[in-house]
């Protein structure tokens, strides 16, 4: 291997992302890069995972990367096809909510995990207005496992956030009983630099980074520090992994760029 | 009317009988999928406002409502339109610049607000949502509800699970029903007294136009009574539901409707750089709605050929290699 990085930031995030899925997952999907890791899993190391939308579509084929959720590339050759009702029911069921792992963005996240996909600023005269919740704050509330792309800078890690759209692990410790939730949430971070996890108390703490980058130049992106003492460098995207990407999940380089 | 009456009126005509200055709007379809897009745009061309609008995840119809100035109030879990437009931009730059008065939900949370609406119960619970902001920040003051008889007292409830810890919930958040004055869906298929087939993906257009007093599908085939019927099963929604049927092929256009069109990213693409200019936008609102009469001078406006861009593929239901950059 030459110097030269040959894998974009890009493809190490959706590669790192696609591994954390397994077979028998069931992958709530959003629109953009986690649309991408989720075909990516499903067509290199979880053929067995089913992707399904909020819209109602499940076990999508995804021969042409859809735009939206609601896309109607998502209809093609699925299992079933249905509404909004049902994609909730597969979220939170006994039989199938508890393979539910959801792939998610957002504006901010805190230590805890919390999410705001809402707005920057005050929320009645909000400096930036974002989508909202969709179904974020939905699957964020239901599932046991997900997974978060975030771009690693201290205007998105930061200490409060301006809304609390989508829960985390809440306060912390014991944050999602004491409110009601379920435990579980969203579980683990991936970002341009690196990849983060929440400990038992539900903080955040580093679990990896790039080759490339350091566990001190990941701190100097964040507004909160977060323990880098298990952080070990994560393996980059084979050729093999980066070959399907590139040529069966994102042929028109819609998210790639 | 008679449930088994001829509901078939031209849109412009049940626009004008059916949304009345002030009333409580829904919309169907999901960010750029079956958007009621031709009913939205005589909406628009009969200028009705200070509209209370109720959305799950709407995209371009609900972004230019709110672009006309026609939006008083609005109940939103979500307004983008996908990779062209992450969060709808006249939305965007209404909320920012304090013109409208918003309240936020997730979807599943509009989603049972709407089936509450559609069976008659005053509220249903979820777990959805608790700890959150959406629950603690409310966009209409405890005065404006109270002073409103067609919203409730409180936006969301939080309360002790009444049996207990039954099915692993200590708590529930309590959602209020929806009752819109009106919806507005597009489907792929209607008979002339109102019973409805969708194709794919039925999103919450069901729940929406069961819980509404009055419902406006447009549909791209006006098909026989007898055709419909031969196959029930493949019908969603029995004629007393609807108020109006009207026959507007492309009726959800520039979003899709699968199986006959898809999205077209080039009118997405262009509408996103006039909703980013005032002046533009005033100039885009009048040439593609006020200037036409009807959706169908709209179509020859855009241009046919995109039409032919954007036909579905019988394979698929989509446009298969449509440049979508």
């Amino acid at each position: 291997m030459s110097g030269r990085k040959e894998y974009s930031s890009q493809e190490i995030m959706t590669i790192t992302a696609a591994r954390e899925i397994k077979d028998g997952d069931i992958v709530f999907c959003g629109t953009g890069i986690s649309m991408l890791a989720a075909t990516a899993a499903k067509r290199i190391n979880a053929p067995q995972s089913v992707i399904f939308f909020e819209t109602g579509a499940i076990d999508s084929w995804l021969e042409e990367l859809p735009l939206s959720v609601s896309d109607p590339r998502i209809e093609y050759l699925a299992a079933s096809s249905s509404g909004l009702v049902e994609a909730f029911a597969t979220m939170q069921n006994p039989k199938t909510g508890s393979k539910v792992v959801a792939i998610l963005g957002a504006a901010q996240i805190d230590k805890y995990g919390n999410l705001n996909t809402t707005s920057i600023g005050d929320y009645f005269s909000p400096r930036i207005r974002f989508p909202g919740s969709g179904g974020g704050c939905d699957v964020a509330s239901f599932v046991p496992r997900g997974i978060v792309f975030m771009q690693h800078n201290k205007r998105k890690f930061v200490n409060k956030l301006d809304y609390l759209t989508s829960p985390g692990q809440l306060g912390g410790r014991g944050g999602r009983r004491a409110a009601g939730l379920r435990p579980g949430g969203l579980s683990v971070v991936v970002t341009n630099l690196g990849v983060l996890r929440f400990d038992p108390g539900g903080e955040m703490f580093l679990d990896g980074y790039y080759p490339g980058v350091t566990p001190e130049m990941i701190l100097g992106h964040m507004e909160f520090g977060v323990d880098v003492s298990r952080a070990v460098e994560v393996d980059p995207p084979t050729q093999e992994e980066l070959t399907i990407l590139r040529d069966q999940c994102d042929p028109e380089r819609l998210i790639l760029t | 009317m008679e449930p088994n009456g001829n509901k078939v009126l031209e849109l412009s005509e049940a626009v004008r009988s059916l949304v009345n200055p002030g009333a409580h709007m829904s919309l169907g379809g999901f960010t750029l999928n079956r958007n009621p897009m031709a009913a939205i745009h005589e909406v628009i061309r009969q200028g009705i406002g200070d509209l209370h609008l109720y959305v799950h995840s709407n995209g371009v119809g609900l972004d230019e409502l709110i672009g006309a100035g026609l939006i008083s109030r609005l109940e939103i879990a979500y307004g983008g339109v996908g990779k062209a437009t992450p969060t709808c931009i006249r939305f965007k730059k209404a909320v920012q610049n304090n013109e409208i008065q918003f309240e936020d939900y997730s979807n599943f949370m509009m989603t049972l607000r709407f089936l509450a609406g559609s069976l008659g119960v005053p509220f249903l619970p979820t777990i959805s949502g608790l700890g959150t902001d959406i629950v603690e920040k409310w966009g209409f003051s405890p005065e404006f509800r109270r002073s409103e008889s067609k919203i409730p007292d409180q936006k969301l409830v939080v309360m002790g699970n009444p049996f207990g810890d039954w099915a692993g919930a200590s708590k529930v958040l309590l959602v209020p029903a929806v009752n819109p004055d009106v919806t507005l869906i597009h489907v792929q298929q209607a008979d002339s007294v109102g019973n409805c087939r969708i194709e794919g993906l039925t999103f919450v257009d069901l729940e929406q136009a069961k819980a509404s007093r009055e419902v406006i599908v447009t549909c791209e085939e006006l098909v026989d009574t007898a055709e419909l019927r031969k196959t029930p099963e493949r019908n969603q929604l029995a004629m007393f539901h609807v108020s109006a049927v009207c026959h507007v092929p492309h009726g959800a256009y520039p979003t899709a409707c699968y199986r006959h069109y898809d999205y077209d990213p080039k009118y997405l693409q262009d509408y996103d750089r006039a909703a980013k200019n005032d002046n533009l936008y005033r100039q885009y609102q009048q040439q593609y709605i006020h200037s036409v009469f009807s959706h169908s001078e709209f179509l020859d406006l855009v241009g046919r050929d995109r039409l032919r861009v954007v036909q579905a593929d019988p394979r698929t239901g989509y446009a298969v290699n449509m440049k979508r950059d």
